[in-house]
Order: C-alpha cells, then sequence, then structure tokens
C-alpha cells in the first residue's frame, strides 16, 4: 500500500505538497521532457536479474497518476513542464481533499483522505505527459470503426432495454458489483485509490498481484500456446516472454462483458513492463482491436516503487454500497408510488 | 564378504521398518530446491477427498437442492480429523446444527465469499503456490482468493481479514505457517462447522513426493472448541500439460441470488 501517514483533513493540502515533492525526482529525472519513448527504444539502466536470468521486476508497485488516459482538448503539447505538471498535480490533490465536503452526496463514501487511500498521500511517479496515450500522437483514442460505431450504438441501446441504472444488479457498473475495476484491466490502469500491485517471479512465471479485487494473474513465459478461443475470461489468455529487458503479456480470449474503453471481445492487448531505474517500471501496453478502432493505439504509464504490504481487498463480501443502492431505489419508487396513490385518491 | 552382505542387508531392512513405522509416509523424502536452498513448493496443487461437504465423516446424501439431482449430491466421505470429530463446546455444536439445518442461506461458499483457512485448501478447485524468500503466495481459483505468507516480516494481524494474516517459517522439509487476524465470518466445509475470530490455525506443508505434500493443520479456537484438534491430507500435484489456474470469478454468479429480490418490479 500506499505511504499511510495519517493526515487530518485540515492540515491536509500542505501535507500532500510536501509528500508529493519529496517522492517526485527520482522519477523525474527518469523521464527528460520532450523524450519520445517507444518499446523498441533502448534504456540505459539495466534491471538487477532473478537467481534465473529474469530481469527482476519484484517488489510493490503503485501506478497512481493524475494524467488522464487522453489528453485534454484544450492542450496541443505532449510534454508538459516540471513545474507545469506540479502545478496540476497540486490542483489533482487539493481537489481529493474537498471530495468529501460534508453534507455532500461524496460524503457518504468513506474519506479516500482519511486513510491515506487517495493518490496525494501515497507514492507516484511524476509523468510529464499530457495524456497516458502515446499513439496516436495527438494523445487520444483513434477513431471507432464503422463496426465500432455499430456496436456501440447497439450497446447503448442494449443497455436502455435494461432498464435504469438502479433497476437491477445487472445495471450496476462492473467496479460497484466488484467484478472488474480499471486497476484490474487488463490492462491496468490507476484509479482514485489502491493503486498498489505486487510482482513476484519464479523460474518459468511472473506473478502480477493487483491489490483491487485481489487479482493474481500467473503469466506462463514457457512458449504454451493461448486457451482456446471459446474460452473467454475477464482476464483473458495471457501469455509472456522476455524480449531483452522487456517483459512482453500478449493477451486474448477476453469477454465482451468488459468492453475496454468500448473494445469488443476480440482485442488483442500486448504489455510491455521495463524497468527504466531503480524506481520505476514503465508500462506500455497496445491495443488491436479492428472491430472497435481504425488503427491501434498505445499508452504509458509510470509505476513507482511502493511499499507493502498488499491487503485484503474483500469488497464483494462487504459490498453494502451496492445493496443500499438497490434498496435505496425500491424504497424511492414505493414511496412515489404512495404518494401518487394519495393525490389520486385522496380522502 | 558373505557378512558383509548380510550386514548391509540388515542394516536396509531396518530403515525400511523405520520407514512404515514412522507412519508409512516417506519421511526421507527431500524436495528439490529453490534458489534460495529451501524445498519447492512451486506448482498447481489440489485435495483429492469429500472434506469439502464435510470434514468429519459423512455417507452420501441428497443434494440440497432438488433439481440438483444425483449431479450435486453429497460424496461419501471419511473424517480428515485426528480422533475423528470435531471437540465442539456443547452450545457451538448446537449452533452447527443449526448452520447445517439452514446451509443454503448460510453457507459462505454458496455466496463466493472468500473461502478462509483451512477451507480453501480442500475446496474441490486447485491453487497455486508461488514461492520467493520473502513472501510465498497462495493463489486460489475459487473467487480468486489469495494469501501473502510472510516468511521475514512477521508481525500480529493489522486487522480481521477472510483469508487471516499468515506467518511463515521452514522446519527442514515443512513449511510452516502461522495464521491469526481471522473474522468469524468463514465455514470449514458445506455442513455448518464453524469457528470464532479467536480462530488460529497452524499449518505444517511438507514435500512427501515429486508430486504430493502432506498437509496438516492445528485448529485452535477456545471460543468455540474444548481443546486444539488437527486434520490432516495429502495434497495432489496437478500433472497436465498446460496445467493453469483457470478464472473462476464467481461474484456475477450469485448475483441473482443475492440482489435478484432487490430488481424492480415491472410497472403495471
Amino acid at each position: 500500500m500506499s505511504h499511510r501517514c495519517l493526515v487530518p483533513a485540515s492540515g491536509f493540502a500542505l501535507a500532500a505538497a510536501v509528500v508529493w515533492l519529496s517522492t517526485i525526482p527520482a522519477a523525474g529525472q527518469a523521464r527528460p521532457a520532450g523524450a519520445r519513448t517507444t518499446g523498441s527504444q533502448a534504456t540505459a539502466y539495466t534491471a538487477p536479474r532473478t537467481p534465473d536470468g529474469q530481469p527482476d521486476l519484484q517488489g510493490f508497485w503503485t501506478n497512481a497518476t493524475y494524467t488522464p488516459l487522453e489528453r485534454p482538448k484544450n492542450v496541443t503539447k505532449e510534454f508538459y513542464t516540471r513545474e507545469e505538471a506540479l502545478e496540476i498535480a497540486k490542483r489533482a490533490a487539493s481537489q481529493e481533499a474537498e471530495q468529501t465536503e460534508p453534507g455532500t452526496v461524496a460524503d457518504v463514501h468513506y474519506d479516500f483522505t482519511q486513510f491515506g487511500l487517495d493518490k496525494s498521500q501515497g507514492a507516484m511517479a511524476l509523468n510529464l505527459r499530457t495524456s497516458l496515450i502515446v499513439d496516436p500522437p495527438e494523445g487520444r483514442l483513434p477513431p471507432l470503426s464503422a463496426e465500432g460505431t455499430r456496436r456501440a450504438a447497439e450497446r447503448d441501446a442494449a443497455r436502455k432495454s435494461r432498464g435504469g441504472p438502479h433497476d437491477a444488479v445487472q445495471n450496476e457498473p462492473l467496479s460497484a458489483r466488484c467484478i472488474r475495476m480499471d486497476r484490474n484491466g487488463p490492462p491496468m490502469l490507476g484509479g482514485a485509490y489502491n493503486n498498489t500491485y505486487q510482482i513476484m517471479q519464479t523460474p518459468g512465471q511472473v506473478m502480477i498481484l493487483t491489490e483491487m479485487l485481489h487479482e493474481a494473474r500467473i503469466v506462463p513465459l514457457d512458449g504454451r500456446p493461448h486457451l482456446p478461443p471459446n474460452v473467454r475470461q475477464w482476464a483473458g489468455s495471457y501469455r509472456g516472454h522476455w524480449e531483452g529487458q522487456t517483459l512482453v503479456i500478449d493477451t486474448t480470449n477476453l469477454t465482451d462483458k468488459f468492453a475496454f474503453q468500448g473494445a469488443s471481445e476480440n482485442m488483442h492487448l500486448t504489455e510491455r513492463f521495463t524497468r527504466v531505474d531503480a524506481e520505476t517500471i514503465r508500462y506500455q501496453f497496445t491495443v488491436e482491436d479492428p472491430s472497435t478502432w481504425t488503427r491501434p493505439w498505445s499508452a504509458e504509464v509510470l509505476w513507482k516503487k511502493d511499499i507493502g504490504p498488499i491487503f485484503e481487498h474483500a469488497c464483494h463480501e462487504g459490498n453494502y454500497g451496492l445493496y443500499n443502492t438497490l434498496a435505496g431505489a425500491r424504497a424511492e419508487e414505493k414511496r412515489a408510488a404512495e404518494e401518487a396513490a394519495k393525490k389520486k385518491s385522496p380522502k | 564378504m558373505r557378512n558383509w552382505l548380510r550386514s548391509a542387508c540388515a542394516a536396509s531392512l531396518g530403515l525400511a521398518l523405520a520407514a512404515i513405522a514412522a507412519g508409512g509416509q516417506a519421511r526421507t523424502y527431500r524436495a528439490p530446491r529453490t534458489a534460495d536452498g529451501k524445498p519447492n513448493f512451486n506448482g498447481i496443487w489440489q485435495a483429492l477427498n469429500e472434506a469439502y461437504w464435510d470434514i468429519e465423516a459423512h455417507a452420501a446424501a441428497p443434494s440440497p437442492v432438488l433439481e440438483l439431482g444425483a449431479a450435486h449430491a453429497v460424496a461419501g466421505g471419511l473424517s480428515i480429523i485426528d480422533g475423528g470429530t470435531i471437540p465442539y463446546k456443547p452450545e457451538a455444536l448446537a449452533k452447527k446444527q443449526e448452520n447445517y439445518a439452514n446451509r443454503l442461506k448460510l453457507d459462505p461458499e454458496i455466496k463466493c465469499y472468500l473461502p478462509g483457512v483451512p477451507r480453501a485448501n480442500y475446496i474441490p478447485y486447485p491453487f497455486q503456490i508461488v514461492q520467493g524468500p520473502k513472501y510465498i503466495m497462495m493463489v486460489y481459483t475459487f473467487a480468486g482468493a489469495v494469501r501473502t505468507i510472510y516468511m521475514d516480516e512477521h508481525k500480529e494481524a493489522p486487522a480481521d481479514s477472510w483469508m487471516g494474516w499468515s506467518n511463515g517459517h521452514w522446519e527442514g522439509e515443512t513449511l510452516v505457517v502461522d495464521t491469526t487476524g481471522f473474522n468469524d465470518q468463514t465455514w470449514f466445509d458445506r455442513a455448518g462447522n464453524f469457528h470464532s475470530d479467536a480462530l488460529h490455525v497452524v499449518e505444517r506443508f511438507t514435500a512427501a513426493s515429486p508430486d504430493h505434500l502432506l498437509y496438516e493443520a492445528t485448529i485452535e479456537d477456545p471460543n468455540v472448541f474444548t481443546r486444539p484438534w488437527k486434520i490432516s491430507m495429502p495434497l495432489y500435484r496437478r500433472l497436465e500439460k498446460n496445467a493453469q489456474l483457470m478464472e473462476f470469478s464467481c461474484v456475477e454468479f450469485v448475483e441473482e441470488l443475492m440482489y435478484g429480490h432487490l430488481r424492480k418490479k415491472p410497472s403495471r
């Protein structure tokens, strides 16, 4: 988990800024502004090796970031200056502190800042990029293909035919149902809190444990074939190999139910993990899905070394929020029906 | 020469007898080593018994769900407990019987809840051991449960949890795992055998051949049991070519069961 300094809400903004500044330099140095990084670029850093000779990715990592997947519409450059990036981070941190203003809806949720869950109190690599998407160079998702446009409309229609968002448990978002979070992916993207991962390597395999939903992907490196195409899984069929310093994971057999950024189950994902310094992994991924987008696209996230341990995230077991959302919706309907009946037949 | 042969034969016979006297288990088996010189337990393992229905001896019985007929009928099995039965306190035995009577409503397995310890090890799905010097991970198929065994950062459980907080150490060929910090929500099986949040489990994993481990666990919970008690069973390596854990994301399988009554009624 993240550096869990418990900061009273009043002193939050200042404390957040201090923690931030203290965690930034190491990662910042690894990212010279203006440098263009691709999967093929050689890194000067050589990772230590495991006893069986794999580059060593082991340890606890966080992919927390304030960098959006897509470049904001009013931004035209690929990189911020260091000063700009710090200013954006400071602003984002202060918004985290405000999320649980008493009396607001957000206040019903537990307070991320109270338990150090929010990003500003934890480790985070400073990313000077203006978007996580590095290709297309505009930093935004490529246009949908004709099939992708049609499917998006069909999915939208199907969703509407199932009723309102709280009409049934199946209409709620996957994250509220404790089935899938953006931290799990794949690909793995940071969220508002708990962006913690643990990597372990043994001969012939790499384990990537996502704290959220306690999901361990144990990736075989032995060149075995993918699962048969009829077997679809939330995490897909994942097979790994090394390309020099880089761990490459090839994933197919994803499910239509996850629909990452609107993708189809035909999505083919390539993830690349490269240690760029003692404190940072560069995590790159490429999404290929011609049945959704007119071209492949790629993104890059920096994972910062974090401290353990990883705790048990028993999400489904304690999912009172889901129950209460549905029960609350039914209670409101009942009340509305009773009021309507009263109006119809006044005594 | 003949005398030497005779004494050699006697010595080997003696060794064989000693091995048999030790309970028939091949105590002398030495597992292959990891890079840090510890017995190598990396692999996919699974129990092969009927304890998931009931850890005490039980006869075959009909399925609690009529429609499932013989397909989900209870398979008879022998006890995995030293001495045969669980030493419940009288009031706890009454609660166990109540649990059994209401098992369709109460069994946490039905709700896809994290299975707890030791149940995770003999629930009828494989699990994988990923072994490092500092952490040994036990990754379970059922509900995607994960345990971290801390080998050198021993500490008290920071909070109660479903899978507990596990500190481990090596005793020769044996991995010893001491787990506390449980909540009181998990069961031992589908028969309603239960514990409180005072549960303390000490497990011993010992390689007995290249492809099986001897699994033993001592279970202590003064709120529920009159004394500590012990279970044991072999765990077998999954030997299929390209064996891997398959996803068992069961939350979506139980949503209608758990929340179906909260579905909006069609308006008339």
